[in-house]
């Protein structure tokens, strides 16, 4: 390989310091050149040579055991019994022994590197980063004949009917892509309106509140003082999972607490939407939709425990710290003519975090 | 001069007086301390062994330990809330664990070593049982650990877990209040937390959770206890955070040192 004396000379001349960086110094750092070679030990040593180099094949044939043992052990820890301990062995002395050899084989090989191999210092000049002038000019000029000879630019046709079939053919999979996304049916009316779905759960006037998970009812006068039910749509519990079960459930989550009904404060137009104390909040927090359940019930705060928002349940569930905008939004609830707890209607709002739609 | 020497010869002690002052001096304190163990020994026993207190030495007892607190005929002052129909399942619950009685007022009442013996916390119960009544002891089959333990999983993660940790470690609330760990809960306080609600922690009545459906949390946290978690180390069972910090020290830690290792210079 031809080297060059100098293989920045060419960038030198082109190259000159900004006038608002330059900085002249009178005494500039002098290149220190190369530190005093330092022989090995195993350079001086021959027994040390002979020490480093069993070292290095001892490692690789360890290594070759560590394979082995990994085979072995998938072998002598089956985990045909199905029992979780049995799985974690098999996985725990497979992972060793395929991990020791990866191990050894990369130990081996730095420590062959490091004191066997040929430790001679050696300076390997930069390549400069701009191509000569000729090179760059001579690249220009292929880009140009190339141009002249297929008549790209000059051919307007052929070039914009190309340019048109490109675009074109990432048609097909922006629709296919579209075709993944939920649509509405007679069935489903609203399945491709994710803003009506955000603002809607399965609440609705004279549906029942049930205990999660099991769908039981629950009655006003079940719940004592200081009870938090968690709770859900007496219809979801029949929902099953491949008919939108966690889609729903994820949405009409409500915590059911039991308060004293002088401890409330309760705004005019939300007087009638407790029983006796009993206020029904949603479950999703206003933040960005964690499960705000760590009901306090002497202090009456709902913490939630992603980002330790507060609500205070016996005030509109308002916030009290951290970083949720909105109030919980709350359940209107009375009772039925058994004495089952029900919902008035709907939530009035949509539950959960803000969305581009929610003002 | 005459005169004293020879009071002095008159009021001489006999040799003997100070090895005699010694003896009547070890045998009067000896005979208090033989006196003062023996009427010890006399009035201990009678206290521990007899397992009948009734409510009315719970009535005595309560009035020397609590009443500062929670008022000499359990109607709760400033400090402490009245004790009518709490039940002796919450008495039992907070002077077992050595929550009560309280040493400090603060955030929330730590566990601590008992003070007091079963029979006098089951005294102290019988006691405020009979004044008001309220939840009692369950059935054995309850704590029994026989129940559904998937069962248990899935109510403990919709009604515990978000407090008590999935697997039950325990952590933080609000203000300096925590949810305890369940490492060494006895099953008898599992299920009187759940039906009494201690402190901050909601009720769960029979009506919220069934008797059975108690039965099979207990057993689940009973599992808990009892089996080593399969995943290897535990580092407490707290997530990302003791995880985080052990991969950042240990594993950071060793991916410098063979870095240093690779480039550093054989010798």
């Amino acid at each position: 390989m031809a080297h060059e004396d100098d293989p920045l000379e060419h960038e030198r001349a082109s190259w000159k310091p900004s006038p608002g960086l330059a900085v002249a110094v009178s005494d500039p750092v002098s290149n220190p050149g190369l530190p005093p070679h330092r022989a090995r030990v195993t350079d001086k040593d021959p027994a040390a040579m002979q020490r480093a180099v069993r070292t290095v094949y001892t490692l690789f044939y360890l290594s070759i055991a560590g394979s082995i043992w990994a085979v072995a052990a998938y072998m002598l820890f089956p985990i045909e019994s199905g029992r979780i301990i049995d799985i974690r062995n098999n996985n725990l002395f497979i992972g060793l022994g395929i991990a020791f050899a990866l191990l050894a084989i990369g130990l081996g090989a730095i420590h062959w590197s490091k004191a066997v191999m040929s430790d001679k210092e050696f300076v390997e000049p930069r390549h400069a980063t701009r191509g000569r002038d000729t090179t760059r000019e001579a690249a220009i000029q292929a880009f140009a004949d190339a141009n002249e000879e297929s008549g790209f630019g000059r051919r307007v046709m052929i070039r914009n009917s190309l340019i048109a079939a490109v675009v074109a053919s990432v048609v097909p999979g922006v629709v296919l892509f579209r075709g993944l996304a939920p649509f509405n049916s007679p069935d489903n009316p609203h399945a491709g309106d994710p803003v009506y779905l955000l603002e809607h759960t399965m609440w609705k006037k004279g549906m029942r509140l049930a205990h999660d998970p099991s769908g039981e009812p629950i009655r006003a006068a079940d719940l004592t003082l200081g009870s938090a039910v968690h709770v859900i749509p007496e219809e979801l519990a029949t929902v099953s999972h491949s008919d939108g079960y966690l889609e729903e459930k994820a949405k009409a989550l409500v915590l059911l607490v039991r308060l004293l009904p002088e401890q409330l404060t309760e705004s005019e137009e939300r007087k009638d939407w407790s029983y006796n104390g009993i206020v029904a909040y949603s479950k999703v927090c206003t933040h960005v939709g964690c499960p705000v359940a760590l009901y306090e019930q002497q202090t009456h705060h709902l913490l939630c425990p992603c980002h330790q928002s507060q609500f205070d349940v016996t005030d509109h569930a308002k916030v009290i710290f951290g970083p949720a905008a909105r109030p919980l939004p709350q359940l209107p609830i009375t009772v039925d003519a058994d004495g089952y707890l029900v919902a008035q209607s709907d939530f009035t709002e949509p539950v959960g975090p803000s969305f581009w739609e929610r003002h | 001069m005459v005169r004293e020497t020879t009071r002095r010869s008159k009021g001489r002690r006999s040799p003997w007086a100070a090895a005699a002052l010694i003896g009547i001096g070890l045998l009067i304190t000896g005979g208090v301390y033989a006196g003062a163990s023996a009427a010890m020994a006399a009035t201990t026993p009678e206290t521990t062994a007899s397992s009948a207190l009734t409510a009315d030495d719970g009535k005595k007892l309560f009035q020397a330990n609590c009443a500062t607190c929670h008022g000499l005929n359990v109607q709760g002052t400033a400090d402490g809330p009245s004790l009518y129909g709490v039940g002796e399942l919450a008495v039992h619950f907070q002077m077992s664990t050595g929550r009560m009685p309280l040493q400090m007022q603060g955030p929330q009442a730590p566990q601590k070593p008992v003070q007091f013996t079963d029979e006098q916390i089951t005294a102290i119960g019988e006691y405020i049982q009979s004044i008001a009544p309220g939840p009692t002891f369950p059935e054995d089959e309850v704590l029994d650990g026989g129940g559904n333990a998937a069962e248990g999983g899935e109510l403990f993660r919709i009604n515990c877990a978000m407090c008590h940790n999935v697997a039950g470690a325990g952590g933080a609330l609000t203000e300096g209040k925590y949810a305890p760990n369940l490492h060494t809960t006895t099953p008898l306080n599992m299920y009187a937390a759940m039906v009494t609600g201690p402190q901050n922690m909601p009720v769960f009545n029979d009506m919220t959770l069934t008797t059975e459906e108690k039965r099979d949390i207990i057993t689940y946290l009973l599992y808990l206890q009892d089996n080593e978690s399969a995943g290897g180390f535990s580092l407490g069972s707290l997530g990302p955070v003791s995880e985080g910090l052990f991969i950042w020290i240990f594993g950071i830690g060793s991916l410098i040192a063979i870095t240093v290792w690779i480039t550093a210079k054989s010798n």
